[in-house]
């Protein structure tokens, strides 16, 4: 049986250019219709829903990074230079 | 603990004007406040580094920048009149020090530089496994990327996921590494990092998004790794 090569992507759009348009679209920068195709897309797609959810996880992670601590040197320095601007 | 979305940030603000946690903030630097300042000094220091190191030749110059910077910023205190964002003051005053110390340098970074993995070629996606063979779409995924719901999210506080995230902020090219420290681990707006970074909003998203390809890639292997 001859394969069909021409099946088209769902939405549409192909994982390769869905991958490439992840970022738009949590900014929500993508076009109502290229949305509506990518949404498309992500409904029939599991790889592709999977890694949206891989990508958000990772905003999720970057967002719960502690702070960095102040290194005792910086800190001590930038507090001696807060004391002395007060006293001027 | 859930991977809600989007991801819940305290002080998600266009780039002005100051809000009413930053004029009292701006008060109680005016008393001396040494607590306020040390938090605020804290809250930015290292992404204000990273950022002195778009335009300083070396890391003691940023440092020194930096620094400098903070000085500026408590002698100019009395004439901020909140027309901006506390934080996008600040790193207005930062960027302008280290555009003209990079300058004195002699070994001013071009603004081009800003655009560094913004240039065709690196695409996105190209570290993905793609097929185009035949059987279904052509561009399709050769192995589905599963969800790590369950997977990450309860580990994120664990001190291997939160190093493994830093080692791949920090191995980003300069540029990439300001913008998502900026967006995504201080919380600020699109139109704050284009305001201080003076890059456009397309620019600003292609910076981030390739930033954040390779958090999740270097993730992914250490997810995969286990």
């Amino acid at each position: 049986m001859a394969i069909d090569r021409t099946v088209p992507p769902p939405g549409g759009i192909s994982c390769r250019e869905l991958v490439a348009l992840v970022t738009e679209y949590l900014e929500e920068s993508l076009s109502g219709p290229l949305r509506t195709r990518f949404e498309a897309h992500l409904a029939a797609c599991e790889g592709c829903a999977g890694y949206l959810d891989q990508m958000r996880a990772t905003v999720v992670a970057l967002g719960r990074l502690p702070p960095e601590d102040l290194p005792a040197d910086v800190r001590a320095r930038l507090l001696d230079a807060f004391r002395t601007w007060q006293r001027r | 603990m859930s991977s809600s979305w989007p991801p819940t940030v305290a002080d998600t603000v266009a780039p002005g004007p100051a809000s009413t946690a930053d004029a009292e903030l701006v008060g109680a630097l005016r008393a001396g406040d040494e607590d306020a300042y040390l938090a605020i000094v804290g809250r930015h220091h290292a992404s204000m580094l990273r950022v002195a190191m778009l335009f300083a030749p070396t890391r003691a110059v940023a440092e020194e920048v930096v620094q400098d910077t903070w000085l500026a910023v408590l002698d100019g205190l009395h004439a901020f009149e909140g027309r901006s964002s506390l934080r996008t003051w600040i790193f207005s005053i930062l960027v302008n020090r280290a555009r003209r110390r990079g300058e004195r340098e002699a070994r001013s970074v071009p603004l081009s530089s800003l655009q560094d993995g913004v240039e065709p070629g690196t695409a996105a996606g190209d570290a993905e496994r793609f097929s185009d063979e035949p059987s279904s779409w052509a561009g399709r995924w050769v192995s589905h990327p599963r969800p790590w719901a369950g997977r990450v999210d309860e580990r994120l506080l664990m001190a291997e996921v939160q190093a493994t995230v830093r080692a791949a902020i920090e191995g980003l090219p300069p540029a990439q590494r300001a913008v998502i420290v900026l967006r995504d681990v201080q919380g600020w707006t699109a139109p704050e990092v284009c305001l201080t970074l003076d890059l456009t909003d397309g620019n600003q998203r292609v910076l981030l998004h390739r930033a954040r390809v390779r958090v999740r890639r270097a993730l992914l292997e250490y997810i995969d790794g286990d």
